[in-house]
């Protein structure tokens, strides 16, 4: 089986879906001739041409707006926001009309549109490339949002969400694109949408997670087996909507859970978890529900010392690992 | 305001340390997070760092001494510079520094009594309620010695391999009770309808009457299938062992020529219909069970360490049988109606006993039952008494039997349709005499029914 990395399996499954249906078509800022700034729609320009792989404007509102209203007529689009830093001026587009276009006409109209995102940090991106936006939108009834992180999830949850008939934000972490590799089976295949996936089993503690975070928490789950302590890591993949059935049923196994993610704490999704688990489950916890965060610091700082301040590490969630542990 | 310095555990698995070196001696300055002493343990070295600013008043371990995590070390007098750390103690971490927001998995700091007692989890209270276990007999190998899931567990396996001890007292603080199945009407579980509350508060509290330790746990067999334990199920079985527990029960027979019964039944069954009531053998005998009682009073009243109640009124229950066990809904002053009235009140019971769609208070205040075990075959029975009345009536079925009548001194026999009546009492404070006397009333009224 090939192994290939995030970045290309994600290009993989773009390509075969456009293959296959003509209404399918790319939408950003230098998707087309550039190929993309981090090249994932590299090839498809040459392939498929300028009507379908379409260079915008440097305008996220338009590139969200725009996408809205092709999408309300017989196309299927994928939009993508260069840096999910960036992603605010088409807030309202999303918010105000992709999420509740179907609610709204009661049934008549829908939204067929995935807009895909580089989101996180690591990179030295600073503050203009490296944030966390998914907070915002798991928030929003009508939205779906997605973020897989091994290239075998990324090609089977990128086909779903562009076959979902309902708006889909697709997050992609951008220091995963290069540095995953997995193995992705030629066949076509699916992943469903909101369903998470037990990528390390365990019985010891549940760790759920997302994003650069399920790398660094299976790092840090390898340190605790060799100290005698089995760590179940719960991979989400699908941040809206959560998959409490597989949420809940780790956390009565384990009876002890922490959340992961690289999003500040405050207002994250870790809480809304928290608050399912302690609802649902509280007479399997022996342990309270940590979280292991960002700080509320207002964005990722870009010297070095300090970017690795503020990011959780494989460390410090084996640290907190240790801690609840003992508990 | 003084600090407490405190013994850090080092390592997960870490119960003690050893004080290394004192790096400030009493009367000296120390600020925050500046290195105060040394601690070893087997695993790792390390300084620990003053938790705030203050000076040292007191050491109370010396350099060398070996104590448990959590002991206190010193005390430090800090000079009104609040700490605003949330866990109890802080140690170097060996890799990079804690400047993320972590929330750290340690008690409340907050509450000053949550020093003294680790508390119980969620979970171990559950299990520890599950299993009747005494948590305090349970070494806790959590923090500060809190008692963890596993280490019920481990104590629950252990125990399953030793031959069953008497029953312990559940020392654990008051457990909440499992929630019930959700949203059902509460036809089982006694809620306190403002009808039976009198009755309702004659109930002995459960903690009384503790049921006795789990059983070592079972191992099935490959072909038994576990069925899951409804709320009903649940109720019916606690009330069935509380109920024999607490009464004395003994049970006395009568046999009934119900001919008469018969006949009445025959003849205005087709007038009662036209009412829209159907008419069974059952409201005869709740007509019977209010002569017996009213001829007999001590049958329709409750013992308790304070007295005899006797009850004045007579709430006769029915029993249902329904398909995933049983209810008794219960006709109120069964004394003040006639024959139609309680063949009315006895169906559409039942009828909605069947529906579920009972009232809670309809199955509260009753101070007899009458059980009508004989409709699937059963002669006679000793049915156990519905808590906490006194007495419970079980009506046998009612066969065609040959029997020896004797009319002007001459016996013969004849065919009449029979029916035993089993009395279940309470011996307590109804004595076999009473119970008799109770049963030949039922059958003089019976007998001489009305025809």
């Amino acid at each position: 089986m090939p192994e290939i990395t995030l970045l290309e399996s994600i290009r993989q499954g773009i390509d075969e879906m456009m293959a296959a249906d003509a209404r399918i078509f790319v939408f950003g800022e230098d998707v087309g001739k550039r190929g993309g700034v981090f090249r994932v729609t590299e090839g498809l320009y040459d392939k498929y041409g300028p009507m379908r792989i379409i260079d915008s404007p440097l305008a996220e509102s338009v590139i969200a707006g725009a996408c809205i209203g092709a999408a309300m007529n017989d196309t299927l689009p994928i939009a993508e926001i260069q840096f999910g830093d960036f992603i605010y001026p088409a807030f309202n587009q999303i918010i105000s009309e992709a999420a509740r276009m179907r609610y709204r006409s009661n049934g008549d109209w829908n939204v067929p549109l995935v807009i895909r995102a580089p989101y996180g940090g690591g990179i030295h991106g600073a503050l203009y490339h490296s944030q966390s936006i998914e907070a915002f939108f798991c928030h929003i009834p009508g939205l779906k949002v997605v973020a897989p992180v091994t290239p075998y999830d990324a090609k089977g949850l990128l086909k779903s969400s562009i076959e979902d008939p309902d708006p889909v934000l697709f997050l992609e972490h951008k220091k995963c694109y290069r540095l995953v590799k997995g193995d992705v089976p030629p066949e076509d295949y699916r992943i469903p949408i909101g369903r998470a996936d037990i990528k390390r089993e365990g019985g010891d503690m549940t760790v759920i997670t997302y994003g650069l975070m399920l790398h660094h928490s299976l790092e840090a789950a390898e340190e605790l087996a060799s100290e005698g302590v089995e760590v179940e890591v719960l991979d989400l993949r699908t941040l809206r909507p959560l998959d409490t059935d597989a949420i809940l049923a780790s956390v009565r196994k384990t009876s002890k859970v922490m959340i992961v993610h690289e999003d500040n704490l405050t207002g994250g999704l870790g809480g809304e978890i928290a608050a399912i688990i302690s609802q649902h489950a509280f007479e399997s916890l022996d342990g309270p529900i940590v979280r292991v965060c960002a700080p509320d610091v207002p964005a990722m700082p870009y010297s070095k010392p300090l970017e690795e301040a503020f990011m959780p590490s494989p460390a410090k969630i084996a640290d907190a690992m240790r801690r609840l542990a003992a508990y | 305001m003084s600090t407490e310095i405190k013994m850090p555990q080092l390592g997960e698995s870490v119960t003690e340390g050893t004080v290394g070196k004192w790096l400030k001696k009493p009367g000296e300055r120390v600020e925050k997070y500046e290195a105060l002493l040394e601690v070893t343990t087997d695993k790792v070295d390390t300084e620990v760092p003053a938790p705030a600013s203050g000076v040292v008043r007191e050491i109370k371990v010396q350099e060398g001494e070996t104590v448990r995590v959590g002991t206190l070390l010193a005390i430090l007098e800090d000079e009104g510079v609040a700490t605003d750390d949330r866990t109890g103690t802080i140690y170097r971490a060996p890799a990079t520094g804690e400047a993320s927001d972590t929330q750290h998995a340690t008690r409340d700091t907050q509450d000053p009594s949550a020093a003294s007692q680790p508390p119980i989890s969620p979970v171990v209270a559950r299990l520890a309620a599950e299993h009747n276990l005494d948590l305090s007999k349970i070494s806790g190998t959590g923090q500060g010695g809190r008692v963890t899931k596993q280490d019920v567990l481990k104590y629950v396996e252990s125990r399953g391999k030793q031959p069953p001890s008497p029953a312990p007292s559940v020392a654990a603080p008051p457990v909440p009770a499992r929630p019930a199945a959700p949203a059902q009407e509460t036809v089982t579980a006694p809620p306190r309808g403002p009808l039976g509350a009198g009755l309702d508060a004659l109930l002995p509290p459960v903690a009384e009457t503790a049921l006795p330790a789990a059983p070592a746990p079972i191992e099935l067999p490959d072909d038994a299938e576990l069925l899951p334990i409804s709320a009903m199920r649940r109720s019916i079985a606690e009330h069935m062992v509380r109920s024999r527990r607490t009464a004395a029960h003994v049970t006395t027979v009568a046999e009934v020529d119900v001919s008469r019964i018969v006949a009445h039944r025959e003849r205005r069954k087709a007038d009662f219909e036209r009412q829209g009531v159907k008419l069974t053998f059952t409201p005869y005998f709740v007509q019977a069970g209010v002569a017996g009682l009213q001829a007999v009073p001590i049958v329709n009243a409750s013992y308790t360490d304070e007295g005899i109640a006797m009850h004045r009124q007579i709430h006769i229950g029915v029993a249902v049988a329904l398909d995933e066990g049983l209810i008794v809904p219960v006709v109120r002053d069964a004394d003040e109606k006639n024959l139609l009235g309680l063949a009315r009140a006895v169906n559409d019971l039942a009828d909605r006993a069947r529906g579920r769609r009972l009232k809670p208070d309809e199955t509260q205040g009753g101070t007899f039952t009458i059980t009508n075990h004989g409709v699937s075959g059963s002669l006679f029975a000793m049915p156990i008494i519905n808590q906490p009345q006194s007495a419970i009536l079980g009506i046998g079925a009612i066969q065609k039997r040959a029997v020896v009548i004797t009319r002007e001194g001459v016996d013969a026999i004849a065919i009449r349709p029979m029916c035993y009546l089993s009395l279940t009492f309470d011996h307590r404070l109804i004595d076999g005499a009473a119970a008799d006397q109770f049963l030949m009333a039922l059958k003089a009224f019976l007998e001489g029914y009305a025809e």
